[in-house]
């Protein structure tokens, strides 16, 4: 039987891992290549690596690191952070991950998209939509690490990525991104239910009754989340943690 | 000798190292004297059917593929992409395959239930119909690792040795004789992978 994958998502600062809270107040979690074989031995679905600062600072995810961790993880991993080159993409691939994610570059320029998934295919290019309500509620797609409103309609651009032949949307809200208080559902469930790729839903899950929920309410294909697999109880103590799957869909 | 074929379709690194932690003597090569020498053969791969049938024409791999496969019989293990090559003909780029197996790749059959997106990624069970030898210590309905757009419905009995649901049955793994294809990744399937993996190198 098919069922959602649970998917830690990592997020890199100087090739460390940290957590943030509405993509802000970087918090150290450690070291990714450790965290890997942590999450090997937790037989986790599937990771996702994001490096932070690449594309303020105009560079892409260290490929070194990227190899590093194509080196240790014996599940399927995708990675972004920065990426405009077709080369970084064959660089990506090369060093063991499954997918390359595209955020920032899908919207400034959706030829590089169609480039692409004409030279890797479909099942290997990702985009990463990072959305934030506007003043009036709106819910509009940010671009550089969430500090730019593009103000386009996050739905219509979701459209948009399937009809250049992305593979999967990686669905974020910023304003629930380490509130561990739940995924934006209305969100997940209205991009879900518009396109016919798979969606994972991103940002704000708590507790494993949010994971269900994105997949039950939301219609989400990957259950993904950053605070719930790095810190354990009320006071954050980092822990990299995955729940048992007899737990997930009951 | 274990060789990955390398005609230029994705990551083989993976599977390299996978099979390095159960075997001696695994490389990946592009080259027809090194292929020769091979005792099994992985045919890996990931993208375009069209483009992956060009490269091996381009590299002039397939009558050294032939030759092993079909006429010297040595185990063969084609995964994903490198499964569907081992079919008759694609319905991505129309075009024809190695032949190995009596049967077509289709666009995946998901009908109009938003529950089946394409591609189909993520774990997902296999079934098996007899035992098997590479299926030696796997459990039914194990769980492994699918990233695919097209995919086999239509095989002969006899040649088919695992079955997936996605909207709905589809083959999701086939076996005539030496020669072996999964649609899965079991290079990226945690133990039940590593498990499988064995298995085809003690098959014979």
């Amino acid at each position: 039987m098919y069922r959602p994958r649970v998917i830690p998502v990592l997020l890199l600062k100087n090739n460390h891992l940290v957590k943030t809270v509405g993509f802000s107040n970087a918090n150290y979690i450690g070291d990714p290549i450790n965290a890997v074989r942590l999450f090997n031995d937790l037989r986790v679905d599937e990771l996702v690596f994001l490096d932070i600062d690449a594309t303020k600072s105009g560079r892409c995810i260290d490929i070194d690191l990227v190899r590093e961790i194509g080196e240790e993880a014996n599940m399927p991993f995708s990675v972004g952070g920065g990426v405009k080159h077709l080369d970084q993409i064959r660089d990506i691939i090369a060093a063991g991950a499954e997918r390359a994610i595209i955020g920032t570059q899908a919207v400034e320029s959706p030829n590089f998209i169609i480039d692409a998934v004409k030279h890797f295919g479909t099942s290997t290019i990702s985009v990463c939509i990072d959305v934030k309500k506007n003043i009036w509620g709106k819910k509009k797609v940010f671009i550089k690490n969430a500090k730019v409103n593009t103000s386009l309609d996050a739905f219509e651009f979701a459209k948009k990525m399937q009809t250049l032949g992305v593979g999967e949307l990686i669905v974020q809200s910023v304003d629930n991104d380490g509130k561990m208080q739940g995924y934006d559902l209305e969100l997940i469930q209205n991009i879900s239910e518009a396109v016919n790729i798979p969606v994972v839903a991103l940002g704000g899950a708590g507790s494993v009754q949010d994971l269900r929920n994105a997949w039950h309410i939301g219609k989400a294909n990957g259950l993904a989340a950053g605070s719930i697999f790095v810190y354990q109880g009320t006071k954050k103590g980092v822990l990299i943690n995955y729940p048992q799957k007899s737990e997930w869909f009951y | 000798m274990i060789v990955i074929v390398d005609y230029g379709m994705g990551n083989l690194n993976s599977v390299k190292r996978r099979l390095d932690s159960l075997a001696q003597d695994v490389v990946i090569s592009n080259d027809s004297r090194v292929i020769a020498q091979a005792e099994r053969l992985i045919l890996p791969g990931v993208g375009h059917f069209g483009q992956a049938m060009d490269n091996l024409k381009k590299m002039s791999l397939i009558a050294i593929l032939n030759d092993l496969v079909i006429e010297s019989k040595i185990p063969v293990l084609g995964i994903c992409l490198g499964m569907q090559l081992m079919t008759k003909s694609s319905e991505e780029g129309d075009v024809e395959g190695l032949g190995w197996f009596d049967c077509n790749t289709e666009k995946m059959k998901v009908g109009n239930n938003s529950i089946y997106k394409l591609p189909h990624i993520g774990w997902n069970t296999i079934t098996f119909e007899q035992s098997n030898q590479l299926m030696e210590g796997i459990e039914w309905n194990s769980e492994v690792y699918f990233v695919h757009n097209y995919g086999v419905y239509n095989a002969p009995q006899n040649q088919i040795l695992n079955h997936t649901d996605y909207g709905s049955s589809f083959v999701s793994a086939l076996q005539k004789d030496n020669i072996i294809g999964m649609q899965y990744h079991p290079e990226k399937s945690h133990d039940v992978g590593l498990q499988i993996l064995r298995n085809f190198l003690k098959f014979n």
